[in-house]
């Protein structure tokens, strides 16, 4: 297997589907000559040409809606936006007609199509371009929400996601995007809505999403030397949620700790712990813990960044806490 | 290719006719007979004059017929749902476009019935226009399973994938993104298929219509934008909404050409939507086509249209009114006799009657449909679960 990128990887199952199928189109801001803003796109326009690889005006409702209107007129677009922070523009598109299309139309029309680009954090941007926005989407019935954490798992879910039949919002992370990790090579689809165990562990179960599956992962070592073997599980596929592989890891170690990056009102943390409350809760030792994103606005001073974000450390003492080890 | 040989075949035929009956449609009023009209016979000439010519387009009587029996259609069926809302059989928000009709109907002829349409809520003139089967759009109304969509959308959601009609979308302006990606498809996809973007004057505020107009300039999009300018959005006069009250204009910016049409009169909608449609069709991008019209009803159902005098009203409803004007000018032209008109209102009245009776008489959707059409590719074990609470 050879080591690539994260974005090599996505580029990669762009690249495989729009071979396979003449009905992917990606368009996006800054997508084709520019190879994308991020590099996802390095060489597609070269590849594809100018009628399947567009580079948009900025106007991400107006090209959100286009995708739409495309979709249901049989192709499967891959809609880029530079940062989902830019999607916030396009939501009427995203909620009101992408996700209703099926049941408002009784079946006739459907959009299968992939809404994708970098989420959460990323570095000394401020408020409006760090957020960790999944659970907007997350709680809307006609979504699929999925967001890889690594390498090879970004590429096996976008291939999936461009061939699932419904809207897939695709949320990359931008910090992840040089990451280099095996990713096999040819076609490789990961399934939708099957979660991963990232580690192996017996004392605390640990569910982490995103770019927090690294930081759990990074937890696990410490907690590892301080004589608590940590289980990571990664959902990957944040809606629909494998509860299963969370259910089956809290019952054999009766502890749990969810991380994510975005707030902790009403955040993805509260529905997976209410669901592990709800299914586990004659499993639980100990209620669960958070660790999440502190409820304020993305600062700029580096200092204040990496307080407002959560942090390994946060992770290791709440999963000492349900262990009580604190 | 398909759609070129109807249109080459279509324009053989109207030159023909035009070259055929010379002087024709220049103020001669020529009598005939025909089964349906029962007028007197005056062969003048003694040249079969069939239909109407409006400037230098024949209309065959077939067509004639045809046109003012859908408005007509439309109208009663419109007035039906009224009653029927008042009734409380209809639930919700419902628009209805009386006065509207000859936009529905002018451009349905116009269009092929391959190219795309999509409207905001006020739908049920452009559906039925469409040819989209009428119980089925009075059963959604009235919340049925044999709804058009079941029963899920109601009023303003009213959708037939069979006829190419895309909504039925109810959020002001949404539908023109959504119609340009249907124009894309057909650029993409070089099928000579032109998407009916429809929206109103109040829709035409919103920034989506824009970014909509820019990118289907840039890329050259076979898009026509029909803007029905009915006056008003909702309570709010055009004047007290647009800086720029020519709406044909607003596309200037964008280089995208716009032209402005009598929407109260179907020969005149049919004429300048075929134009833009060609235009659309052939390559040169999208156009916009502001049609002039007038809505008699209130907004919607619960609008009184208090900010409207009746003077106003009156004068768009007896003087300019699209179904009066067509069976004027098919009476003038001994056409029809205004009995026969009576006769085939009579007729149109009592189809829908018994339309609204088929639709009434049908059950509500089954209680499992409310799970039903959320995604397509179900993932079973992850949660939230297909078709369960928890």
């Amino acid at each position: 297997m050879a080591k690539i990128t994260y974005r090599e990887a996505l580029n990669q199952a762009m690249c495989n589907e729009m071979e396979r199928d003449d009905r992917v189109f990606l368009m996006g801001e800054e997508v084709a000559e520019y190879n994308g803003a991020y590099k996802v796109s390095q060489g597609m326009l070269d590849r594809f040409g100018p009628r399947r690889v567009i580079d948009t005006p900025i106007t991400e409702l107006g090209f959100a809606g286009l995708g739409v209107g495309a979709s249901m007129a049989g192709l499967r677009p891959i809609i880029e936006f530079m940062t989902w922070n830019f999607a916030i523009l396009a939501m009427d598109q995203i909620v009101n007609a992408a996700a209703k299309m099926k049941y408002m139309t009784g079946g006739q029309y459907s959009c299968p199509m992939v809404f994708r680009g970098a989420g959460g954090a990323a570095a000394r941007v401020s408020s409006q371009h760090s957020q960790a926005l999944e659970n907007w989407y997350a709680n809307i019935p006609g979504l699929k929400v999925v967001m890889p954490s690594n390498p090879a798992d970004a590429k096996g879910l976008l291939a999936a996601s461009i061939r699932d039949n419904d809207t897939v919002i695709f949320i990359e992370n931008e910090i992840n995007y040089g990451d280099v990790a095996e990713v096999p090579e040819g076609e490789y689809i990961v399934p939708l809505g099957k979660a991963d165990v990232k580690r192996a562990g017996s004392d605390v179960t640990l569910v982490a999403h995103s770019r927090m599956t690294g930081y759990a992962l990074a937890a696990a070592e410490e907690l590892a030397r301080q004589g608590i073997d940590a289980e990571v599980i990664d959902p990957r596929t944040i809606r629909p949620l494998d509860e299963a592989t969370i259910l089956t890891s809290v019952a054999k170690t009766n502890r749990a700790v969810v991380i994510e990056e975005g707030w902790r009102f009403a955040g993805i943390g509260a529905e997976i712990s209410a669901r592990i409350m709800e299914k586990g809760f004659d499993d639980l030792d100990a209620p669960v813990a958070r660790v999440t994103g502190k409820d304020v606005p993305m600062p700029y001073a580096a200092n204040l960044e990496t307080l407002a974000l959560p942090s390994v450390a946060e992770i290791v003492e709440a999963a000492r806490a349900v262990c009580n080890r604190n | 290719m398909n759609f070129y040989l109807i249109r080459i075949v279509r324009k053989m035929i109207a030159i023909i006719s035009h070259w055929l009956l010379p002087g024709y449609g220049c103020g001669i009023i020529r009598r005939l007979s025909f089964p349906n009209g029962g007028a007197m016979v005056a062969k003048q000439k003694q040249v079969k004059a069939k239909g109407l010519t409006h400037e230098g387009r024949n209309y065959s009587v077939e067509t004639l017929h045809k046109m003012h029996d859908m408005m007509l259609y439309i109208r009663r069926f419109e007035e039906k749902a009224g009653q029927m809302y008042g009734l409380k059989k209809i639930g919700g928000f419902c628009h209805l476009c009386n006065g509207q009709e000859a936009i529905c109907v002018g451009m349905e002829e116009a269009a092929e019935p391959t190219d795309y349409m999509m409207t905001s809520y006020r739908d049920h003139g452009h559906i039925l226009a469409r040819g989209s089967d009428p119980t089925a759009v009075m059963a959604e109304l009235l919340g049925r399973a044999g709804g058009i969509v079941g029963g899920k959308g109601g009023s303003m959601h009213m959708f037939d994938i069979e006829k190419n009609f895309a909504g039925g979308n109810g959020i002001v302006g949404e539908q023109v993104p959504i119609g340009i990606g249907f124009g894309f498809a057909s650029k993409y996809r070089d099928d000579k298929r032109v998407s009916i973007t429809i929206m109103g004057d109040g829709g035409i505020n919103q920034g989506a219509v824009y970014e909509s107009f820019n990118m289907a300039a840039l890329w050259k999009l076979p898009v026509v934008f029909v803007i029905e300018n009915n006056q008003y959005a909702m309570g709010t006069s055009i004047s007290r909404a647009s800086a720029e009250t020519h709406l044909f204009k607003r596309g200037i910016s964008f280089k995208v050409p716009g032209m402005q049409v009598d929407g109260m009169d179907v020969l005149e909608v049919e004429r300048k939507m075929s134009e833009a449609l060609e235009h659309a069709r052939s390559g040169e991008g999208p156009i916009i086509v502001e049609m002039m019209t007038y809505r008699y009803r209130g907004h919607s159902m619960s609008d009184p249209a208090t900010y409207r005098t009746r003077g106003e009203v009156d004068e768009w409803r007896s003087g300019r009114d699209p179904i009066a004007r067509l069976q004027k000018q098919m009476v003038d032209a001994g056409l029809m006799t205004e009995e026969a008109f009576k006769q085939k209102d009579k007729e149109i009245k009592k189809e829908v009657a018994s339309v609204a009776k088929a639709a009434e008489a049908q059950p509500e959707p089954d209680p499992s449909a409310l799970w039903d059409d959320i995604i397509t590719d179900e993932i079973p074990g992850a949660y939230p679960y297909p078709r369960q609470v928890g």
